[in-house]
């Protein structure tokens, strides 16, 4: 076994990780929302994609291209017209909402794409190869990671260095405050959940191109992107990106050691990071 | 003629009554002092006319419109800016971040600009970039001040700029006061500490108990009369 080798697949695969989880955090980092439906957003959004290269014919990097404005608007609506409404001191109503828009989400897509397993063909992108000294890196996983980097990299640009940002800040400080400036919170978070299901977009690309996927998948997802946020730290977006490559090479570590370990070994890197730092690799400082 | 004005205005938390039939006026250029002791309904004015509490439709005139059933982004943008009650800086924000959400998401035109602002309080543009909370108490009340000032006001809302804060500062941040007037803007300050407020205010209000006991200019109303209206009592 290489485990240099072992290590980068695994970093590479922490950056489909990061994808998965890099909106749930900035929901969550906003809002305090827990959506338990973000996995199957990712599952959706994958079924989009997959219908456009289907009946168009696209490319499917393309087909993402198209799928994300849609998504935005599916965020938007989705966040102004049901979940705002969650919105208050009880934590309980978005946690059964949204478990509720999972079970839908689900169902629907059972019912339109039925129970088989689906793959979006990339091409000869999906055997392609950058041959590192001993290393083989293949292309998808490394776009893969190189997309993770550009959206960490694009969502802090936007939190930091945006009117926008300056928002979606002050809204999580104290959103009646907000309010005297003339920030909407309705509208701030619904922009956020649309910027959300942005990333979840370009995740389910390469959850797409990389592996089959069916109606029944998303749960699993989102616990990959819930170990991932809460390893990196709320609301710190490279810790998320730190907490998906931890989970990622902690499970092809796993697997190289032996196959059956590996979903294990991620959910085992998860605990210890939180025995060990309860709060995250990189907590915010001001919560 | 009234810019803002408020008649028999009430407020309620929950099922506890907070005002009782507050009438209040506000000329265009004026600055009118609010007075009264802990729990006489100030703030809760305040909150009413900005639109934190939406519970007064139709009790709440401003530049010849009904506003008592907006909500508080609405109302700001309308022109009237509150300095809130405890500062309440966005402590993810920096001092000169804090200033710019002032204006959010609208393209106001007038003379503050952020250059002006630091202007007017020089020490901010030092500590522009440090969080707005990791100033002294005085230099948060200054950014507060600025925060609102950003967005231009007609009508500009302070609650108890005083509170925690020494004497010298307080005298240092009423100093800006004549320079905001200068432009225009009509001004309603709360204050517990009532010499303060008197000094600034063309006319003020005293408030007790959720009601309006006095109202006046300053100077024609005897100390024992604003004693009385204050505390509800003549002194002995
Ligand atoms: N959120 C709230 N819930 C319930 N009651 C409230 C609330 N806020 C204020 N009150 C009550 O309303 C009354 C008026 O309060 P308000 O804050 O307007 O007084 P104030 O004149 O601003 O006092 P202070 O000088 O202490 O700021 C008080 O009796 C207070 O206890
Ligand atoms: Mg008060």
């Amino acid at each position: 076994m290489n485990w240099a080798d072992t290590i980068i697949q695994g970093v590479l695969l922490g950056g489909l990780y990061a994808l998965f989880a890099a909106g749930l955090s900035l929901v969550f980092g906003i809002m305090r929302l827990v959506n338990l439906a973000h996995g199957d957003l990712i599952v959706l959004a994958a079924f989009l994609i997959l219908l456009l290269v289907s009946t168009l014919g696209l490319n499917p990097f393309v087909a993402a291209a198209v799928a994300l404005p849609v998504m935005f608007a599916i965020g938007w609506v989705l966040q102004y017209v049901v979940l705002n409404r969650t919105l208050g001191d009880d934590i309980l109503p978005p946690l059964l909402v949204t478990f509720g828009l999972s079970v839908v989400i689900q169902n629907g897509l059972l019912e339109g794409f039925s129970a088989d397993s689906r793959r979006i063909s990339a091409g000869s992108l999906e055997t392609a190869s950058i041959q590192v000294g001993p290393i083989s890196i293949g292309t998808m996983p490394l776009l893969t990671f190189l997309s993770a980097v550009a959206v960490i990299v694009a969502l802090n640009l936007v939190f930091y260095r945006t009117s926008l940002g300056r928002a979606f800040r002050a809204t999580s400080d104290d959103s009646s405050t907000a309010g005297l400036m003339g920030i909407r919170s309705e509208r701030i978070f619904a922009t956020a959940t649309g910027i959300a299901m942005m990333v979840v977009t370009i995740a389910s690309l390469y959850l797409g191109t990389r592996a089959n996927f069916d109606p029944t998948q998303g749960p699993a997802r989102l616990i990959y992107a819930f170990e991932a946020v809460i390893i990196g730290g709320l609301g710190s977006f490279w810790g998320t990106l730190a907490g998906g490559i931890i989970m990622g090479v902690a499970q092809t570590v796993g697997a190289a050691i032996n196959p059956e370990w590996q979903i294990l070994a991620g959910h085992i890197a998860f605990l210890l990071v939180l025995l060990v730092r309860p709060r995250g690799l990189f907590p915010r400082a001001v919560d | 003629m009234a810019l803002l004005e408020t008649h028999g205005l009430t407020a309620f938390y929950g099922d506890f009554q907070a005002l009782f039939g507050v009438d209040l006026v506000l000329n265009e250029g004026e600055t009118v002092a609010v007075i009264g002791a802990n729990g006489a309904g100030k703030s809760t004015l305040l909150r009413s006319i900005s639109g934190l509490l939406r519970n007064a439709p139709g009790h709440i005139r401003y530049d010849n419109a009904e506003i008592g059933a907006l909500s508080a982004p609405d109302v700001v943008r309308l022109g009237i800016a509150m300095v809130p009650e405890g500062r309440k800086l966005f402590p993810s924000l920096s001092v000169e971040e804090n200033l710019l959400i002032g204006k959010y998401g609208r393209s106001v035109s007038g003379t503050w600009t952020l250059d002006a602002i630091y202007d007017l309080f020089p020490v901010l543009k030092e500590r522009r970039s440090s969080p707005g909370t990791a100033l002294s108490g005085g230099q948060q009340q200054m950014v507060a001040i600025g925060r609102a000032l950003m967005s231009n006001p007609r009508v500009l809302l302070c609650d108890e700029i005083s509170l925690g804060l020494a004497p010298v500062v307080v005298k240092d941040i009423y100093a800006a006061f004549p320079r905001i007037r200068a432009t225009g803007a009509s001004i309603v300050i709360i204050e517990q500490d009532i010499g303060q407020a008197l000094k600034v205010a063309d006319r003020f209000y005293c408030m007790m108990e959720g009601r309006v006991t006095l109202s006046g200019t300053p100077g024609t109303v005897s100390r024992e009369d604003i004693h009385a209206a204050y505390f509800g009592a003549h002194k002995p």
